[in-house]
């Protein structure tokens, strides 16, 4: 897997310039003897195609295109938060700053106002850490060891057990809402951090569980089987052999959940208070808050801050990422 | 002979598939006892059930005169190998050979000591801090084997060991078990699809079918007097030839097949006797001559060469008589072709008859 997408490289270069080598005569591969005899024999190899065929145009432009369209917008942001008010009154949105300002970010950082207090997105960020942090851990620990038990060890009624938690990942979340506050209260954690963590770990069994279980059933059976030859009990499989060898859906697993909940905003507003409430809730208020004029700078910079930790997780184990899910469908 | 192994109505289904029924099986202590069976007949079920990866459905199990049938795979002091080696892929051939001992909680330097021990018995003491993935696949199943080897163990499971090596290395490594067990003589218990891997390395041979025992016997019983016609079929390839007919007794016991009637002179039936009536006549392919040695046979039969296929040391013939189709085993250099009229002989001595109903042996 990791030697294809080289190979690939390699082949397309050859093919798509065969001028830019020009300076390099020995990596030619038509310059070598072998190629110069088959050559005169007759036509042999790829036939060597221009850079503006119709394929590449059609394959380029589309990717392009494509490309424009997710960059776009981000780049009207980016810009935007690094111009200041008059700047953003006058100009066109597309134009660079004429005068680069980091003041909007600071702003949205440590200043900005919602109606309720003047903390920025700072007071949210801490939140939503606070919140992020346990939630992914608890809800990654429960739902493997659910995943390896349903998998390795069929237990008395796991089938059921399964079925039960699969609904449980079609059951609208809007049904839930209102009984879960109910459940909270009575629990005396409704409000609180921990009544929020605890909501997100129970949200995201199902489809961990579900994730880890296929995960976990595609290792073949016989090393579960050997290892309980050799004396191991269920913690010691689970720790020693199951771990070690599934760390790409793990790291699947924490970017699901990272994203989701650092995303979440529902369950952000229903279940904390206003002091507590995480990023995304803070940047709702600050950017809807109706005081004075709409700071457009500071909102867009505000907007960014929030999607930069989600953004920093995908480029950080993006590639592993896609290891984990290719990994899991070609053993499905 | 001491008993080793000794299973008694042993019952298994997954859900309402019955795969083992009421089995009974007794296994000498250092005895090398082959399980060979068709694709789906329950040998890996039964191994599963004597490692105790499996739950019974019934039945009891004992290893060295213990009831272990509820017992712990790790308690019932077997070793087990298998098909895929199952090596854990993130330790090293030492770790894997070591992961069962330091469960145990055995102390360090006995555990290096045994695993050291092991790994020169099958010579894998360079590769002990490779990874599995950094090994080819003779030397991963020996690691595998390596691992059952430290633990001790009385008894060894073999499940399909070699069936994933190339045909030169499974008959390198088959030798080699077979030595491993003239040197360690602990009881073996082997599944295989492989009839040469199993006529060469067992005591005894298990046929199973369908989740029962069919015989159990040597291999050289198997071979000359199998039990039933499917037993028959199974060992010897090709596969055994068979006439269809009637055992007649008249001044002389016959066999009535078609136009003709092969006599039955030296044949030796079974504890229950002579019996006539319908009932199969079969012969192996190696049991049958043909040129000039056919000529002194009491049975000759005369055909046509339809197929040729030369394996150097011998070559297969296959032959039609009056429209049935035969194998024979020829010498490698017998000078024959395709469309040759050829006469074939063989002894009734060397024959199987076979009940028509019931298909067991007469
Ligand atoms: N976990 C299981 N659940 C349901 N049925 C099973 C299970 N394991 C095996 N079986 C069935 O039990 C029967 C016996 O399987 P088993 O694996 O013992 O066959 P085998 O003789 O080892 O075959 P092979 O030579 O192909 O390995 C098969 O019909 C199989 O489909
Ligand atoms: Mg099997």
């Amino acid at each position: 897997m990791t030697k294809a997408p080289h190979l690939m490289k390699n082949s397309l270069g050859y093919a798509a310039e065969p001028e830019a080598n020009d300076g390099d005569v020995t990596l030619r591969p038509a310059e070598s003897p072998f190629q110069q005899v088959r050559l005169e024999e007759g036509p042999a190899g790829r036939k060597p195609r221009p850079f503006l065929s119709r394929r590449n145009i059609i394959v380029y432009g589309t990717l392009i295109f494509v490309s424009l369209y997710y960059l776009l917008p981000l780049y009207v942001m980016i810009v935007t938060s690094l111009k200041g008010m008059p700047e953003i009154r006058v100009g066109n949105i597309f134009a660079p700053p004429l005068e680069i300002t980091f003041q909007p970010w600071v702003k949205a950082w440590s200043e900005a106002c919602t109606g309720l207090n003047c903390d920025g997105l700072s007071r949210g960020f801490f939140n939503s850490v606070q919140i992020l942090v346990p939630s992914v851990i608890l809800s990654i620990i429960i739902a493997s060891v659910n995943g390896y038990a349903l998998a390795n060890w069929r237990f008395k009624g796991s089938e059921t057990f399964f079925a039960i938690l699969i609904v449980g990942a079609f059951i609208p979340y809007q049904v839930m809402l209102y009984p879960i506050v109910i459940m909270l209260r009575e629990i005396g954690l409704y409000g609180s951090l921990t009544g929020l963590v605890i909501v997100h770990t129970i949200f995201g069994m199902p489809i961990l569980t579900l994730l880890f279980r296929n995960y976990f059933a595609s290792v073949p059976q016989e090393l579960f089987k050997a290892a309980r030859v050799d004396g191991a009990g269920f913690w010691r499989i689970y720790f020693q052999i199951m771990v070690p060898m599934s760390l790409p859906i793990f790291v699947v697993a924490m970017i699901l959940q990272v994203t989701g909940i650092w995303n979440d905003f529902l369950f952000g507003v229903v279940y904390t208070k206003p002091d507590l409430y995480p990023m995304t809730v803070q940047l709702n208020n600050i950017v809807n808050s109706t005081q004075g004029v709409k700071e457009y700078n500071v909102n867009m910079a505000a907007t960014i801050l929030t999607g930069l930790v989600p953004l920093t997780v995908y480029f950080i184990s993006g590639k592993l990422f896609v290891r984990g899910i290719a990994a899991g469908a070609v053993k499905g | 002979m001491e008993t080793s192994i000794s299973i008694k109505n042993l019952a298994l289904s997954f859900g309402a598939l019955d795969v083992l029924k009421d089995l009974n099986l007794d296994i000498g202590k250092g005895e090398f006892l082959v399980l060979l069976g068709s694709s789906g007949c329950g040998k890996s079920t039964l191994l599963n059930c004597i490692a105790g990866l499996l739950d019974v459905s019934g039945g009891q199990i004992f290893i060295g005169g213990r009831n272990v049938t509820w017992e712990e795979p790790s308690k019932r002091g077997i070793g087990m190998v298998f098909q895929s080696y199952a090596l854990y892929p993130q330790m090293t051939v030492a770790g894997n050979l070591s992961f069962g001992l330091k469960n145990a909680g055995v102390p360090k330097a006995e555990v290096e000591e045994r695993v050291n021990r092991a790994a020169r018995v099958l010579q894998i003491e360079p590769l002990l801090s490779r990874k599995p993935a950094a090994l080819s696949g003779g030397q991963r199943q020996r690691a595998a084997i390596g691992r059952a080897l430290v633990r001790d163990a009385d008894v060894f499971l073999f499940d399909e060991p070699l069936s994933n090596l190339d045909a030169k290395l499974r008959a390198d490594l088959r030798v080699e078990i077979k030595q491993l067990h003239q040197k360690l003589h602990n009881t073996m218990i082997y599944v295989t699809h492989d009839q040469i891997e199993a006529m060469t390395l067992a005591d005894r041979i298990a046929i199973m079918r369908g989740g029962r025992i069919l015989q159990l016997a040597s291999p050289n019983e198997i071979y000359n007097r199998p039990a039933s016609k499917y037993v028959a079929e199974f060992i010897g390839s090709p596969t055994m030839n068979f006439f269809e007919g009637e055992i007649v007794s008249g001044d002389a016991v016959r066999f009535m097949t078609g136009e003709r009637s092969f006599s039955l002179d030296g044949y030796a039936f079974g504890d229950a006797g002579l019996k006539t009536g319908p009932a199969w006549f079969g012969i192996r392919p190696e049991h049958m001559v043909a040129g000039e040695a056919a000529q002194e046979m009491p049975i000759r039969l005369d055909g046509q060469i339809e197929l040729v296929e030369p394996l150097g040391s011998d070559t297969l013939v296959r032959i039609l008589v009056d429209g049935q189709l035969l194998w024979i085993r020829l010498d490698g250099q017998a000078e024959i072709s395709h469309g040759d009229a050829i006469t074939v002989g063989f002894h009734p001595e060397r024959a199987n008859l076979f009940d028509k109903a019931s298909e067991d042996r007469l």
